[in-house]
């Protein structure tokens, strides 16, 4: 099964400001993906350009019309994503508890989201 | 909680028992010493709560049972000193300082080669994997390949045994032998990987959980030695085929050959990812080459869509670098399929027909199945009926049995009807 751990967007985030080189938030980051991956349970993980970079498309009787980025409603965008793939809710569980704290280890270090996705299987035939 | 613990297991197992065996230099012990800190867990963390650092708690654990058994072993006075002397060497008298990366990675490329040894038989090697490096009990290992619980420990217990007493170093290999002992490794995860995938016995065509597994080894693998062509080409094969999955089984969960598949059922991230591993790779070996020819099926948006000669030209490839009368079926398969001067069903007929004195096709159902294809392909119905009844005889999969049996009575009636090639043209 799996699961998106989803790394949800701060004020500073949205700001674009990534911090900075010698941050210990890149080795953690870093260190943890590579955990993953040599328990071969990583599939993929991005992090993602502020929301000012992205676009939104509205759909209303079948007319689309564009709306530019940034949006306001920080708490409820993503800053970035990483997809595992492992065999039950408990092992997903575990791993996300061992997620660095995404903005830092001090005050506040944001907000992560799991989701579990479909698989094919759970789609009628 | 026991779900908790079966999850910190399935993260910790390796680790814990990579960084046993290089104390003790035993790949057994280790494991048994893994084992009773595990069971020590289900006994106590149930009542007490987590601990905080389970790993810590596991390893200090398993270090104190493995003093309590040097110390049996050495139970005269005048071999104090000696134990002493070799609890620091293995340094099981304190607590471990947080290990290296490097000297993790070390650990778990030891335990992959270890486990894998080419002195173990394949299926002893599969066994010892999914248990050392998956963290997957004897029961769930019992499960995956339909046998008895009682025999997969036999098994796993047989395999320490002929590692303890052929003194096999918990080590890297050599140089010289590294091609060969990676082989080995490689092995053992396509089988687990095709055990999964076309299950050979029992009631169902597929069982995915053992792709599943594979998958996971070979990407644990892959983390390890990233650059190693054949690794990469054991990773695209598996995704490449793993796309598939989803596509092989029907509404009704009957079986779906290749050509028949649906394809927008294919499962594109894996594709995406078989694909990516494939364009690092940069001397083909055997397991590359077969990606190879799953990527030109991957690409061909519909069955008549896929380039035959490619296929055919990648099949010669593989048989120049790993011969083997498999290959050769394939590769007459795929002539049979492309078109043009030198291909085409007649050929590949011959081709087969020239097989049928091979000794390991011998009880091969795929034989008589790819010539039943090629004779339905030329209207020859009644002997393609029988070519295509021979392989359901010799199949020992039901859903494969079912599958070739309604072949088999579709060829009859495409043959007392003297339709002219309505399957030829569905399956074409």
């Amino acid at each position: 099964m799996r699961f998106m751990i989803i790394v949800l967007a701060t004020a500073q985030s949205e700001a674009g400001i990534l911090p900075p080189a010698d941050d210990p938030i890149w080795a953690e980051m870093d260190s943890y993906h590579q955990d993953l991956a040599k328990a071969g349970v990583l599939i993929e993980g991005n992090g993602l350009k502020p929301s000012s970079a992205g676009w939104r498309i509205k759909f209303q009787d079948g007319k689309r019309s564009f709306i530019d980025g940034p949006f306001a409603e920080t708490k409820e965008l993503i800053a970035g994503y990483t997809l595992i793939k492992v065999r039950s809710r408990e092992e997903a569980m575990e791993w996300a508890r061992r997620f660095p704290s995404p903005f830092g280890n001090t005050g506040d270090g944001g907000m992560i989201e799991v989701r579990q996705l479909f698989e094919p299987e759970d789609f009628p035939q | 909680m026991n779900e908790q613990i079966a999850a910190l297991w399935r993260i910790e197992a390796p680790r814990l028992i990579g960084a046993l065996a290089r104390k003790l230099r035993d790949l057994g012990e280790a494991e048994d010493l893994a084992q009773d800190a595990l069971e020590q867990a289900l006994r106590v963390w149930p009542l007490q709560g987590l601990p905080d650092n389970p790993a810590a708690w596991l390893m200090a654990v398993a270090q104190r049972r493995a003093i309590d058994r040097l110390r049996a072993r050495k139970r005269h006075a005048d071999q104090e000193e000696a134990f002493a002397r070799e609890l620091e060497t293995l340094g099981l008298d304190r607590v471990p300082p947080p290990q290296q990366r490097e000297e993790i990675e070390d650990d778990q490329l030891r335990l992959i080669f270890t486990a894998c040894h080419p002195l173990l038989a394949p299926e002893a090697r599969a066994a010892l994997a999914l248990k050392v490096l998956a963290g997957l009990s004897n029961a769930e290992i019992a499960r995956a390949f339909l046998a008895q619980e009682a025999a997969i420990a036999q098994r796993i217990l047989r395999a320490k045994r002929l590692l303890a007493e052929a003194r096999v170093p918990f080590e890297l290999p050599r140089l010289e032998e590294r091609h060969a002992r990676l082989d080995s490794v490689l092995e053992v995860i396509y089988l687990i990987f095709n055990e999964g995938h076309a299950a050979t016995a029992g009631p169902d065509w597929m069982r995915p959980a053992l792709c599943e597994e594979a998958l996971r080894l070979v990407r644990q693998l892959l983390a390890l030695m990233p650059d190693e062509d054949e690794v990469l080409g054991l990773a695209a094969l598996l995704e490449l085929n793993a796309a598939r999955l989803p596509a092989r089984l029907d509404g009704q969960h009957r079986p779906v050959l290749l050509l028949a598949q649906d394809r927008r059922r294919w499962d594109r991230g894996a594709i995406r990812r078989g694909t990516e591993h494939l364009a690092r790779v940069r001397q083909p070996g055997p397991y590359s080459l077969q990606a190879r020819i799953a990527a030109v099926h991957a690409r061909a948006l519909r069955a008549e869509d896929t380039d035959w000669i490619a296929i055919v030209s990648l099949y010669e490839g593989l048989s120049r670098l790993a011969p083997s009368p498999v290959v050769a079926l394939n590769q007459a398969v795929a002539i049979g399929m492309a078109r043009g001067p030198g291909h085409g069903p007649e050929v590949a007929l011959r081709l087969l027909d020239a097989m049928a004195g091979e000794k390991l096709l011998q009880g091969y159902p795929w034989l008589h199945s790819a010539r039943g294809d090629m004779l339905e392909r030329l209207g020859r119905y009644p002997e393609a009926r029988e070519a295509v009844a021979r392989a359901r005889d010799m199949s020992r999969n039901a859903a494969e049995r079912q599958l070739l049996d309604e072949w088999a009575s579709s060829l009859a009636s495409a043959a007392s009807a003297n339709i002219v090639c309505i399957r030829a043209k569905k399956r074409s």
